[in-house]
């Protein structure tokens, strides 16, 4: 198959950025899409230029490090699923694809279709953890929890952390990421002791590195490849107003 | 916050239609409602402060909202498509908007009745009450203000069918079941206050009400 690229190239993030066009032909429609952008790269480097640099790394959807926009949409147009799990196929033959980087003020911009996510790891530093030492997985039993809060923390917990949600909000939102984390660990008996600080001061984190607030458009859980739903959300405001109520009565 | 005050504004925008809707009962009906409202005195002044600090507050914190979103993605997509995130959601702004213009336009046209002079000089009905009913009608005969008006009423409906359930999200009374049936009825919600809205100036249009006095 053949393709026309128009992929976003940028130096630094203080210089200028632009579309450049690049011609993907004779492509397996079985090629993923980071294989195909392997190829299109081995060509340049071939003409000597500068291959178009982008991240990625187990590619089969689970690490959450390939981090495309991709004809407008967080991670491409197969939803659920990460960049690296989208196949050429699902492309027309000819078509031209719009490949752009994750957008958001707290992803540092780095090269071309790379950005910097840690601001989504400071907010798990700022309280997605137990603090008490888990030592070895215990025995199943030995902490009763009920099925289905055991359910829905293990939903949560599917988030990979790639950042789509933030990157797919119109308003660069990240709350979709937060909840999953706050959800959790707040469902499950060995989260429950900090969930009052874990909520404020991941919240707290999120507001100060620059993502945006949540409208509820659901456009997040629309693109997220781990299908988390935007009800977590529903779900950290909820715990986030209890939060607030119990640090003002002095809790 | 725009949640809350959301929430407020959304009681008013029920509890006015359902007062209006009393045009179908007849002039004698609606004005003796009008008279009553009038009759709270203080009270009906503080529902008004109240309902105007909901309204500037309202818009004061979905400035605030809107600026900090705006500034959390400074540089745009070249392209960007939307896969769940409806016109509606986007675009509460402009919505918001023009339905602000039109509620000061409804204040000067019925409240302060200086909008349309003729309005003024409708005389007080047989029980010496202002004639809500008649001036109701002339307002609504002149095509251009009932344009307006279905205008203003459709994108009030747009506001609402993302309004009306999201707020459950932003207060944190939703959950995973509970979503679909919140988009849904809050859609249905919207369109319900839309048709008893706009039933009002299409009756008149119809000639299906006629004024009780001339003008």
């Amino acid at each position: 198959m053949n393709f026309k690229l128009r992929v976003w190239r940028q130096k630094t993030g203080a210089a200028k950025g632009k579309l450049a066009d690049y011609p993907a032909n004779d492509v397996s429609p079985d090629t993923s899409f980071l294989e195909m952008l392997d190829l299109v790269n081995d060509r340049l480097i071939e003409g000597g230029e500068e291959p178009i640099a982008f991240e990625s790394d187990c590619r089969e959807g689970i690490c959450g490090t390939c981090c495309l926009t991709i004809n407008g949409e967080a991670h491409g147009p197969d939803h659920p699923g990460a960049a690296c799990q989208l196949y050429m196929r699902r492309f027309k033959e000819g078509e031209t694809i719009t490949v752009e980087p994750f957008r958001a003020k707290p992803f540092r911009f780095v090269k071309d279709l790379v950005v910097n996510r840690s601001a989504l790891d400071r907010i798990v530093q700022a309280g997605g953890f137990v603090s008490a030492r888990s030592g070895s997985a215990p025995e199943a039993n030995s902490i009763p929890v009920p099925k289905q809060n055991a359910d829905r923390a293990m939903e949560a917990a599917a988030c990979i952390g790639c950042g789509a949600c933030a990157a797919a909000c119109p308003n660069a939102s990240a709350m979709l990421f937060t909840s999953a984390k706050v959800s959790h660990l707040a469902l499950l008996p060995q989260g429950d002791p900090e969930r009052t600080n874990r909520v404020l001061n991941m919240v707290s984190v999120m507001d100060e590195e620059g993502f945006g607030n949540c409208t509820n458009t659901y456009e997040c859980e629309a693109v997220c490849p781990a299908e988390i739903s935007a009800s977590f959300i529903a779900k950290l405001n909820r715990e986030y107003a209890v939060a607030t109520l119990r640090k003002k009565l002095g809790g | 916050m725009v949640a809350v005050t959301g929430l407020v504004l959304l009681g008013f925008v029920i509890g006015h239609l359902l007062g209006n809707l009393q045009i179908f009962l007849g002039p004698d009906w609606i004005n003796s409602y009008a008279e009553h409202l009038r009759d709270l005195g203080p009270l009906l002044w503080f529902v008004r402060a109240f309902l105007l600090v909901n309204v500037v507050a309202h818009i004061y914190y979905t400035i605030r909202l809107t600026i900090d979103n705006r500034r959390a993605r400074p540089n745009a997509y070249a392209q960007k498509d939307y896969v769940k995130a409806s016109f509606a959601s986007r675009y509460m702004w402009l919505s918001g908007l023009v339905v602000l213009a039109f509620i000061i336009y409804h204040l000067a046209h019925f409240t302060l009745v200086v909008a349309d002079p003729r309005l003024a000089t409708l005389k007080l009905d047989a029980l010496q009450r202002h004639d809500v009913y008649s001036m109701m009608v002339y307002g609504f005969r002149n095509v251009i203000v009932s344009a307006f008006y279905v205008l203003a009423m459709f994108l009030l409906m747009l506001h609402l069918t993302h309004g009306a359930s999201s707020f459950f999200q932003s207060l944190g009374w939703n959950d995973k079941t509970m979503t679909p049936h919140l988009a849904r009825w809050g859609r249905v919600f919207a369109w319900l206050i839309f048709i008893g809205y706009v039933s009002i100036p299409l009756a008149v249009l119809l000639g299906l009400v006629q004024p009780a006095q001339p003008l």
